[in-house]
């Protein structure tokens, strides 16, 4: 198919039509307010709905009305908007919707900056909102796969009933790099239980997540978990980039880890031998790449552009069997490949 | 026999959790009459609100969505775009509506959203055991302004109706009470011309509804209907604030 060059965050857009959604609510908040301009100039085109909500808040439950309905919605924004949106996001884990939040992020805390950033990885792997939950986080870390996982997150959010995540960061949204998009679908829901009318066919459907019942709230929160350990057991993803023989293992997603594969490629010419787990899905963690990995090397280097979050993951994956070294930038700032080479070297000569 | 009285379709047999005298059972019913005579119940999708009408999702027998606290008419919004061709109706109190949902409120009305909103004012949170709301009225007492509703420091209540007819786009608003027979009848009829204003696709459509909460307040039944008649129908006056169909004629 043929190849077209695209800003990140318009990929995403275009894929996320193609995927068959109809129904895009956002509020303009940099960097990536291009998804809304894009879905401003087309969804009117193809019947679909563009609305610029009053508020982030209200733009996440617009899209708890459409998945309630049981199409496909989709809401944008950047880390202060989605904070904003937590609210919704439980409600969505609460009743268990399937929907897609992007979040392009950019500095914090607070209003912070608008240069990229991936410190709202808590916020997206642990949960985010009030009560227990987790969303399924995806990581792009090219224009073609802020495409693809676009797709693959509403597969994902509609296969198991969840709300799902793109967890990208302002380089994402703003490069432009030639990207095939995916096949467009004619979208078909199969969801019996969505508030459609009953048409006087059948009892009323309720989408809640009230359950006033100490021991029906448990239920629901046990069996929301053992969906969650099947998410865990099938859908982790990650790329393994010379991994096989390597003494130090970085792990880094999105755009650090794309800074960190030319650090391994200037390592192993100075004769280091480094490779690169990249998670692509962060919830579900890849915990059984880092696992074997950590049998072989002798440590590793989380890449991060935060004070250190993801590293904690990595830590409860390798059971703390070997060193985690961190090498971060934050603020909207990227760690420079010499920054990463130097980290890859101290834990090669034991330097941390 | 000849059937003189029975319960609308469009309720269940839930049986309903309001405190004795509230005056919530009434609304509910002119719901479902207004639902029932239209003969909209397989395709109406009601959104349920946080506070005392929570629970509503039991007892309307059309599919239901449980909305969190101030956001149903958003999420009314997101129902009515993705299916036009559905009966969208919000049911929310006062603390949902016109205070942490007023910004929903206001830009689903600016928007003139072909929804059906049910306001139920009753000048009180009653499902947290009796606080203050936005249209609580000056002086009076509530567990959070035990010493009377102090406009000097807390303000004024905010009087919906008269706000949103501010506005350009709404179709049709209007303030009603069920405080007796014949309030109750005209709520009956104002109701269900908001459904139907939504069926001909006329747009938003909001009805206050003043409601007692004996409870609450600390009234007997029957005086927290004379407080109703006393107290909240001077300062919230009935009647039509906005009808966009006399303008069209």
């Amino acid at each position: 198919m043929e190849k077209v060059l695209m800003k990140g965050n318009e990929a995403i857009a275009e894929a996320a039509i193609r995927a068959g959604c109809r129904h895009y609510f956002g509020y303009p908040i940099t960097p990536q307010t291009e998804i809304a301009a894009y879905m401003s100039k087309r969804m009117p085109k193809i019947g679909g709905t563009f609305l610029q909500a009053e508020s982030e808040i209200s733009a996440i439950n617009m899209v708890y009305g459409v998945a309630s309905a049981g199409l496909r919605a989709m809401t944008s924004s950047s880390s202060p908007g989605v904070s904003l949106k937590q609210e919704g996001i439980s409600y969505l884990a609460g009743c268990d919707l399937p929907a897609l939040i992007v979040n392009v992020q950019r500095g914090g805390p607070g209003l912070g900056g608008i240069q990229p950033s991936q410190s709202d990885y808590f916020q997206a792997t642990k949960g985010g909102g009030h009560g227990d939950y987790h969303l399924i986080v995806l990581a792009p870390a090219s224009v073609q796969e802020m495409a693809d996982l676009t797709v693959k997150a509403f597969d994902l959010a509609d296969k198991y009933r969840m709300p799902a995540m793109l967890l990208a960061d302002g380089t994402m949204g703003q490069m432009m790099e030639p990207v095939e998009l995916p096949e467009a679908v004619e979208y078909k829901p199969e969801k019996p239980w969505a508030v459609t009318g009953t048409e006087n066919k059948r009892e009323h459907n309720i989408v809640n997540s009230l359950y006033l019942v100490p021991e029906q709230l448990e239920q629901k929160n046990i069996e929301r978990y053992e969906k969650y350990r099947t998410v865990a057991e099938n859908e982790a993803m990650c790329e393994e980039y010379m991994t096989e023989d390597a003494d130090v293992c970085v792990v880094a997603f999105g755009i650090a880890a794309r800074v960190s594969k030319n650090a391994i490629t200037e390592a192993r010419k100075q004769g280091i031998k480094a490779g690169l787990i990249r998670p692509i899905t962060l919830w579900p963690f890849p915990k059984e790449a880092i696992r074997k990995a950590a049998d072989k090397v002798k440590g590793f280097v989380s890449v991060e552009l935060s004070m250190g979050q993801m590293i904690e993951d990595i830590r409860l994956a390798e059971d703390c069997k070997k060193p985690v070294s961190l090498c971060c930038r934050v603020g909207g700032m990227i760690p420079s490949p010499e920054e990463v080479l130097k980290a890859i070297k101290d834990m090669e000569g034991g330097k941390i | 026999m000849a059937t003189v009285f029975k319960k609308p379709e469009a309720l269940t047999d839930a049986p309903l959790h309001y405190c004795p005298g509230c005056t919530h059972g009434i609304i509910h019913r002119l719901v479902a009459e207004a639902i029932d005579d239209l003969g909209i119940l397989g395709k109406t999708v009601g959104v349920a609100p946080v506070g005392c009408a929570v629970m509503s999702y039991d007892y309307f027998s059309c599919d239901m969505v449980e909305a969190a606290h101030g956001r149903a008419p958003a999420v009314a919004t997101g129902l009515k775009r993705a299916m036009p061709d559905r009966i969208i109706f919000t049911y929310q109190g006062d603390g949902d509506l016109a205070s942490i949902g007023m910004a929903e409120t206001v830009h689903a009305a600016t928007r003139n959203e072909n929804v059906t909103v049910i306001f139920v004012n009753n000048a009180i949170y009653g499902m947290t055991g009796g606080q203050m709301a936005p249209t609580s009225l000056p002086g009076q007492v509530t567990q959070t302004s035990p010493y009377g509703r102090d406009v000097k420091t807390v303000g004024y209540p905010i009087k919906v109706c008269e706000l949103l007819s501010a506005l350009d786009a709404p179709y049709y608003i209007e303030r009603v009470a069920v405080n007796n027979v014949k309030n109750v009848l005209a709520a009956k009829k104002a109701i269900n011309r908001a459904f139907r204003n939504q069926i001909e696709n006329r747009g938003f459509s909001l009805i206050e509804v003043i409601s007692s909460c004996p409870t609450n307040w600390g009234m007997t039944p029957d005086n927290a209907l004379k407080w109703i008649e006393t107290d909240m129908i001077p300062y919230y006056p009935l009647g039509v604030y906005r009808d966009k169909s006399k303008e069209e004629n």
